[in-house]
């Protein structure tokens, strides 16, 4: 049963590439959110073709991944587009199809430096590496490319969820605490996110951070 | 003793802490500020005061979360008597500040001066009590900051601002010399823990880095000249409570600070004593020359808390050479008159900051050329402003002659003791300490002359009222502190003896006594006998004759006026043009002219030489060069997680693609 | 002598002897002018005339003012009892008398300077502005003379200083002190308010610098400034001789007979000065006190580095 983390690693490779692509903040949310289901499962997935089972306290962290990931942010984040009132993505500093270009390259990298990467242990999937690195790396180019702050959230989240899969090296050794410290992490992260982009919508009247340069040397 | 001594600034943090929660009510606020204030420092003192006549030594150590050093504190006569300084001063500001506050507690809200007056106080008695490099730097980090917030109480004026940031400025840079100067002798000690540091073997070249650093780090809070810029500035621009503070005691944290690494280091070579009295000769001079140019009378305090700050690095100087000299005796003089001092310097820069604050509330400014006349409506003010003047001239029975005298006798010994290329640097000391003498006497005459004398030149002058209950108090406890200390040298000497013997290498017990001190209460005995004699000779004389009220004489003049009495500036001319070239001054004049002419002006400005020669254009130069950097500052988010990107992505490949090597 | 009766001398010295100065001067600078001139013991007569007079206030002054001459001859005479002039020892005198000696003279310029500011007169306010600065000038000099004179014996006192100072009597050796005694010499005619640095006789008061100090006192008053005035030149002329003259190492009589011959020496010397230098115009003065202190300064180094000790 070996194959179904790598299905799921690719599968989150792959929504990777349909965030970058899609122009519509609704569609962006709802993909992210279904990143999450999918990486909520991926912990015990990945115990269970290791071991051929899975502790409980696994199976219960996956279900919180999946409450918070694919429950509580997304919706935290309609609330924002609903405040403030945006449908579209603006046109991002670097074109959708040049950003498509450049994410197929980071994922090209990504898998290079994979076989190139001296790890302490073998990983337990051949495509952890691989699927960590480039989620990572596309996270941290919609950060650097798109101009609407919900996206910017998404790019966040994107960038957290590549730490998780590379995390997930570590799986038969990190500890609980540590686990949700992270989750802890991201949560208040976003949540200061999305009540940062309310006040700021609600001052400014938009949430363009093309607009928001002012504050500089 | 020390677990009681610790407590105290934890006491200090949590009346901050308490002050912060009813920010609210100016009010509660300010009675719970104050009343933390009062009940640490009236602790503390008693607490100290013991410490230091007993010369307890104790330590007290804590493990904590940082990587490196740990909770080491301590307390030794040096400590302790540092302690006593600041818990007195701080007390007594204290008292002053609740009665001073009372004039902004409409206008603003009164909570910044509250919570960071404990915060200061609390982290000078930490860093007083460190024993660990890393909790003395983050003690007076957290001095730093909180003095900053005091500085900026008024923060709507523009120069107040400025004066603040020139401060915050000022302190990192002397920071940065601290940081070195811990890193290197961590290194060399393996740790940065104060006992392993003084055990360890420094190569010579490393001490005198580390002695070079330590002047300039701590000279920066001390204000030593030419690093002063910031003083003259911040110390008017803050409330007058804050003021007294940080002149009387803050800036003291700096020669705290050069003392515990004099005592780190080991025996000194002599041209660190030579260092130290150039410094301390310089900064006495430009100090009180620059006072005598100032007819802002905060501004004026404050170029003569540099001059006195001179006064104690000549004492440290002459100290130090006695260490290297082999003459013990005139080392212990030398520090003793320089802790000595310490402490007076607060005392009597605490009362005359106060009083000068008192005037400046009660007339609404602080131009001295348009006071006048003040001694009438303000006589217990101005009563005690004259006894801080008499003890900062350093004259007889108060404290500052003892203190002084104690470094002239050490320069007067060392004079004769010294090996014969060293002679003239203890030579240097008296020569030195008698010129600043005699320029701080002068410009102490002007300053109390034109302000409280005469009569007055201006309709604010006119209108003056005497300071409230808590301020005469205040300055009232301060006084007979001075008087007290000056009548009784010997009793003040016990205070500093074992920290000198310390620090002069004494092997042990007290330190030396001297009985010559007992003359000086005797003298001043004898003074005032002969003076109570002459009155009442006077009276008797008087008794029968008659004794009439007239104008001054005028030389006939039909029409005088109170402008035509001498100003604070033609006072201070003819002291101020044989050294033209330290305090340069600027004139702007504009004749009569024309057969009808209508007005004129005149006036001098006197600049700092230091802030304008020396650090204004280095200052500039700076700011060009960086100007150009903001190029790549667009206010861009996203473009400066592109070059974060952008960077990662060519380190993990240069890394791993070999080409940077493993 | 025992204690009290050093004490008891002294005092009578102190009491009797120096408005004897002030005649001594005036007598010598009147026969230069080819005049009689005023009679010896005139300052005495002025003194007792001024005692017996009333005295007038200025309204604009305070209790200062009135502290002012008080406070000034108390630090003069104490500095009298510091000084050896009886005898060997002094009977206040301790190990760093020198430094109180020279800082009463700085608490009696500051009252006498403050009195001045406070009859709010532009006359007394530029006296004061001008002998603050002079006196501040003169001051590191005094010290530096006091420095050199206390190198020999070691310590810092009058009595240990002059003590020492015997023994490197008359002769080749002296030659520092005579440059100390030439730079002291100047600061004396600075603080004396003596021709050159001021004149004591001119009527003018734009070019008092002293006398028009106390312009405003009368009475009493006026009496203790001239006393304590005369007090000065005996005290200060007391340091001088000590540095020029051999004295006695002990014995009291023939000491003050010794100093008493050296005080009126200097009183003519000063006379003599006085008759034959003009007065140096206000701006020069200040370079005439560096002067004075570079040769002092010449003077400490001949014995530092002579190892004339």
């Amino acid at each position: 049963m070996s194959g179904i983390s790598e299905l799921l690693l690719l599968l989150v490779v792959v929504l990777d590439l349909a965030i970058l692509t899609s122009t519509r903040l609704t569609t962006c949310i709802r993909t992210s959110a279904l990143q999450g289901v999918l990486l909520a499962s991926l912990p015990a997935t990945l115990l269970f073709e290791a071991a051929g089972r899975a502790p409980l306290h696994v199976v219960a962290l996956g279900v919180f991944l999946l409450l918070l990931k694919a429950f509580a942010i997304p919706t935290l984040l309609f609330r924002a587009v609903r405040a403030a009132d945006v449908q579209h993505e603006v046109e991002p500093f670097v074109s959708l199809h040049v950003s498509v270009l450049i994410g197929t390259g980071l994922i090209a990298i990504s898998f290079w430096l994979a076989t190139v990467l001296v790890l302490p242990r073998l990983a337990p999937s051949a495509m952890v590496v691989p699927a960590g690195l480039s989620t990572l790396l596309l996270g941290f180019l919609i950060l650097v490319s798109r101009r609407q702050a919900v996206t910017q959230v998404i790019g966040y989240l994107m960038l957290e969820n590549g730490v998780f899969i590379f995390g997930q090296l570590l799986v038969r050794e990190i500890p609980l605490a540590a686990e949700l410290a992270i989750l802890l992490d991201l949560l208040v992260g976003v949540f200061v996110m999305g009540i940062a982009i309310y006040h700021i919508s609600r001052e400014f009247d938009h949430i363009d951070t093309e607009r928001l340069t002012t504050l500089r040397g | 003793m020390l677990g009681l001594l610790l407590a105290l600034p934890i006491l200090l943090v949590v009346t901050a802490a308490a002050s912060a929660v009813v920010a609210k009510s100016d009010r509660i606020a300010r009675i719970v500020g104050t009343a933390g204030c009062l009940v640490t420092c009236g602790v503390g003192v008693p607490t100290s005061l013991v410490a230091v006549l007993r010369a307890s030594r104790d330590e007290i150590r804590y493990g904590w979360t940082l990587p490196v050093g740990e909770l080491h504190f301590g307390i030794d006569p040096l400590s302790a008597f540092f302690l006593l300084c600041i818990f007195l001063v701080s007390g007594i500001a204290a008292v002053y500040g609740a009665g001073y506050l009372l004039a902004y507690a409409g206008r603003r809200r009164l909570a910044p001066a509250l919570v960071f007056f404990p915060l200061l106080v609390a982290a000078m008695a930490t860093v007083v009590l460190a024993r660990d490099a890393i909790v003395l730097i983050i003690a007076w980090e957290i001095m730093s900051v909180a003095s900053f917030f005091l500085v900026i109480f008024e923060h709507d004026r523009p120069e107040v601002r400025r004066a603040g940031v020139l401060y915050l400025i000022a302190s990192q840079a002397g920071v940065v010399c601290l940081f070195v100067l811990f890193a290197l002798l961590g290194r060399a000690a393996g740790s940065f823990d104060f006992d392993r540091l003084s055990g360890a073997a420094l190569t010579p070249g490393l001490a005198n880095a580390a002695f070079l650093l330590a002047v300039a780090g701590f000279g920066t809070k001390a204000g030593f000249w030419p690093l002063h810029v910031w003083l003259p500035d911040a110390h008017p621009a803050a409330p007058t409570h804050v003021s007294a503070l940080m002149s009387g005691v803050m800036i003291k944290m700096g020669i705290y600070g050069l003392l515990r690494i004099l005592l780190l280091l080991g025996p000194p070579p002599s041209w660190w004593g030579v260092v130290m009295i150039g410094v301390g000769g310089v900064s006495g001079i430009a100090g009180v020359l620059l006072a005598l140019a100032q007819h802002d009378l905060k501004r004026l305090l404050a170029y003569h808390s540099v001059e006195n700050i001179g006064i104690i690095a000549l004492g440290i100087g002459i100290g130090l050479l006695g260490v290297s000299q082999r003459q013990p005796f005139v080392g212990f003089l030398g520090f003793a008159g320089a802790m000595l001092h310490v402490l007076n310097h607060g005392l009597f820069k605490g009362l005359l900051f106060q009083a000068a604050g008192s005037i400046q509330k009660a007339t609404g400014t602080r131009d001295i050329e348009s006071l006048g006349g003040l001694l009438r409506t303000m006589p217990v003010t101005g009563a005690l402003f004259l006894v801080g003047s008499i003890a900062i001239c350093g004259l007889p029975p108060l404290n500052g002659f003892v203190s002084e005298w104690l470094v002239f006798i050490g320069a007067f010994l060392g004079g004769a003791a010294f090996a014969p290329g060293w002679t003239v640097y203890a030579i240097l000391v008296v020569v030195a300490l008698a010129l600043i003498g005699g320029l701080a006497a002068a410009c102490f005459v002007k300053a109390f002359g034109i302000v409280f004398l005469g009569e007055p030149r201006s309709d604010r002058a006119l209108q003056a009222h005497e300071s409230g209950a808590a301020m005469r108090g205040a300055m009232l406890v301060s006084a007979l502190l001075c008087a007290a200390i000056g009548v009784w040298p010997a009793g003040a000497l016990r205070l500093v003896a074992r920290e000198a013997a310390e620090l002069a290498r004494i092997p042990a017990g007290a330190g030396p006594s001297l009985p010559m001190l007992s003359a000086i209460p005797r003298a001043a005995l004898v003074l005032a006998a002969l003076a109570t004699l002459l009155t009442l000779v006077r009276a008797l004389l008087l008794r029968r004759r008659a004794v009439l009220r007239a104008p001054t004489w005028g030389c006939g003049y039909a029409a005088p006026t109170a402008r035509m009495q001498y100003t604070a500036g033609s006072f201070a001319r003819p002291l101020l043009e044989p050294f033209a070239l330290i305090a340069g001054a600027r004139l702007e004049a504009r004749g009569p002219d024309g057969p009808f002419p209508t007005s004129a002006r005149y006036a001098r400005h006197f600049g700092d030489m230091a802030g304008e020669r020396v650090f204004a254009p280095a200052y500039r130069r700076v700011l060009h060069l960086f100007s150009r950097v903001r190029g790549l500052q667009h206010g861009r988010m996203q473009l400066y997680l592109a070059y974060i990107l952008i960077t990662l992505i060519a380190l993990l490949v240069w890394q791993l693609s070999g080409l940077g090597g493993r | 002598m025992s204690a009290a009766g050093t004490l008891a001398l002294q005092l009578a010295m102190l009491l009797a002897l120096p408005p004897l100065l002030p005649g001594v001067i005036g007598r010598v600078k009147a026969w230069f002018a080819g005049r009689r001139g005023r009679p010896l013991l005139q300052t005495y007569h002025d003194l007792f005339k001024l005692l017996g007079k009333g005295a007038v206030y200025s309204r604009t002054t305070t209790w200062l003012f009135r502290a002012g001459p008080v406070v000034s001859l108390a630090c003069l005479i104490l500095a009298g009892l510091i000084v050896p002039l009886s005898g060997p020892r002094a009977p206040f005198g301790f190990t760093g008398d020198v430094v109180l000696f020279a800082a009463l003279f700085a608490l009696a310029r500051f009252f006498t300077l403050a009195g001045a500011l406070d009859t709010g007169s532009s006359f007394e306010g530029m006296g004061a502005s001008r002998d603050a600065a002079f006196s501040a000038l003169a001051e590191p000099t005094l010290f530096l003379v006091l420095a050199i004179m206390c190198l020999p014996g070691g310590a810092p006192s009058f009595a240990g200083a002059w003590t020492a100072l015997s023994p490197v009597a008359s002769g080749v050796g002296r030659a520092p002190w005579f440059a100390a005694a030439a730079a002291l010499f100047v600061v004396y005619l600075a603080e004396n308010s003596r021709i050159p640095v001021d004149d004591p006789e001119t009527h003018l008061e734009l070019t008092m610098i002293h006398e028009v100090m106390v312009l405003d006192h009368g009475g009493p008053d006026l009496a203790f400034i001239l006393y304590g005035s005369a007090l000065k030149l005996f005290v200060l002329g007391a340091v001088l001789v000590h540095l020029v003259l051999p004295f006695p190492a002990s014995g009291s009589w023939t000491f003050a007979a010794t100093l008493v011959a050296g005080e009126l020496a200097l009183g003519v010397v000063v006379g003599t000065v006085e008759s034959i230098m003009a007065r140096q115009r206000l701006q020069q003065v200040p370079q005439l006190l560096i002067g004075a202190f570079a040769i002092a300064a010449v003077g400490l180094a001949s014995v530092t580095f002579q190892g004339v000790r």
